[in-house]
């Protein structure tokens, strides 16, 4: 079960899409995550340059429409071991 | 255990304390701070002052995660350090040594230029307590003048006008940030804050203040013209606070001089941030900048020599995105080369990216004004201002830092500028490309 569990969002949702922020842009005001209707806490991912990873991501782009310096962009998901050469 | 201890609880002291950690989990780290909020976001103060975000908003860590990061945090000021017995004593006598030391203190703005600065009304925006000074000073009143060429004086002047005070905004010059932008932008962003209500006045300075009993009443410009207001917001510059590292006898000039490694002239003590002026090997001049992720990055990189790393702060191609008159603007490269020999100025209006199809996904942002200027030199581009749409931002960054070639589209570029954009856009993936495939 708990296999399966974590494969699931790979193989049903392979074109998903995740928050991306520009950790060069993000000055840590933390507007995102006063604004996400989950409750994540954006700018945590954001200052470590990392892709917003969270079950709870509803991808409504709240986030990136509120950020006042364009620092966060929804994009397609890297399904694993694509783009390697 | 070596003791590793940092002046300076901003964004360079809490990076470095990050990268010590990292590279020295076991060392004994201390960080001393003068402000009594310790660690928040500066350039989030902004939108504290117009109430877009809480105050609590501007702490990102919780207190357990800053108290596992740096177990000791000392709310204090350092009046003295003594590099020869590797210590520094703190006001009340109290005496901390290091092994290693960074200096982070950042710096402070500057003072006005005339007379009676130190009146009840007048503010800035630079710390938290400036913000709630300002919270409680727009109740009582209700016109405001703002000095300041600068995105802090903007910020501030917004800030104000969001809650409905009357602002009258002061600009030396003919037009706005006139240093970087063009006439057509100082003018789009001058707009932008009419539309909130600003009142812009142009070629126009404060002489001396009013007052009554300590109390700001009013100003009175240099022409002669006096206009009443409780608050009056100064924003004009930052100064570098210098003044322990200088006492220690620490090598300075316009800021603590560091070499490349952001050592300074003391053994074991280093600087970062908006106080370091940086030697740059290549060529034997200083830099230093002002800027939250630049302070950020030369913390990592302080805190990573300071366990023992040898990296090299290089400086990296100014990069700067601020929201300006309701516009979001990103200013990049060497942009004070207007007028240099051998650079052309292109600039297109309208959105950056508009003949490209975009994903049904993406974010729609409704900018009110789109309009990209690049800067183009003899082979490469140098510097760019893109405001409103932002899709353009990375690739003319990367062009700009990787100083491509631009050579194939050059002459396009320069006589047909309302494709401009397009023809960046398709050139960069292009080399992308090519860069993945060889």
């Amino acid at each position: 079960m708990f296999t399966i569990s974590r494969t699931l969002p790979i193989t049903l949702k392979p074109k998903s899409l995740h928050v991306v922020p520009d950790a060069s842009r993000c000055m840590q005001c933390g507007i995102c995550s006063f604004n996400c209707p989950a409750g994540i806490d954006v700018r945590a991912y954001a200052w470590r340059g990392l892709p917003v990873d969270d079950s709870a991501c509803l991808t409504c782009g709240e986030c990136v429409r509120r950020c006042p310096r364009r620092g966060l962009q929804l994009e397609p998901m890297k399904l694993p071991g694509k783009n390697k050469a | 255990m070596r003791r590793y201890v940092i002046v300076g609880s901003g964004v360079a002291g809490l990076s470095a304390a990050e990268s010590i950690r990292q590279q020295d989990p076991g060392g004994n780290l201390t960080i001393v701070g003068d402000d009594p909020h310790g660690y928040y976001s500066r350039p989030g103060l902004a939108y504290y002052l117009n109430r877009t975000i809480p105050e609590q908003q501007l702490f990102p860590r919780p207190a357990s995660e800053l108290h596992q990061l740096i177990p000791n945090r000392i709310h204090g000021r350092v009046t003295h350090i003594l590099s020869e017995q590797h210590e520094i004593i703190l006001a009340g006598g109290r005496h901390l040594a290091y092994d290693r030391l960074l200096l982070a203190t950042g710096s402070r703005p500057a003072p006005a230029d005339f007379p009676g600065n130190e009146l009840h009304g007048i503010v800035t925006l630079f710390t938290l307590e400036d913000v709630r000074c300002i919270h409680k000073l727009v109740k009582q009143g209700k016109t405001a003048v703002v000095v300041g060429g600068g995105i802090i004086a903007v910020e501030l002047a917004e800030g104000l006008a969001a809650h409905g005070v009357q602002v009258h905004y002061f600009l030396r010059g003919d037009r706005f940030w006139a240093k970087v932008l063009d006439e057509t932008e100082s003018r789009l962003v001058e707009q932008g804050l009419e539309h909130m209500g600003i009142q812009l006045h142009h070629r126009t300075q404060v002489a001396q203040t009013l007052s009554s009993r300590g109390v700001l009443t009013g100003i009175v410009t240099k022409t002669g013209k006096t206009l009443p207001c409780r608050l009056l917001g100064v924003a004009i510059g930052v100064v570098p606070q210098v003044e322990l590292a200088e006492q220690a006898g620490l090598a300075i000039d316009r800021g603590i001089l560091v070499d490349e490694y952001l050592a300074s002239s003391a053994e074991d003590v280093f600087a970062a941030g908006d106080v370091a002026r940086v030697r740059d090997p290549l060529t034997g001049g200083t830099w230093l900048e002002t800027l939250w992720p630049t302070a950020r990055r030369q913390g990592q990189i302080a805190g990573s020599n300071m366990a023992g790393a040898h990296i090299v702060c290089t400086r990296e191609v100014p990069c700067n995105t601020v929201r300006i008159g309701d516009i979001i603007t990103t200013t990049m490269g060497a942009l004070e080369q207007r007028g240099d020999a051998g650079i052309l100025t292109v600039a297109t209006n309208g959105r950056a990216s508009g003949q490209v199809v975009r994903p049904a996904w993406e974010v729609a942002h409704d900018d009110r004004t789109n309009r990209v200027r690049i800067l183009v030199g003899e082979r490469a581009i140098v510097g760019a201002v893109v405001m409103g749409d932002q899709t353009i931002t990375q690739p003319l960054f990367q062009m700009i830092r990787t100083e491509t070639d631009i050579s194939p589209i050059r002459p396009m570029l320069v006589t047909r500028p309302e494709s401009g954009i397009e023809m960046i856009a398709a050139f960069y993936q292009q080399t992308q490309n090519i860069h993945v495939h060889t």
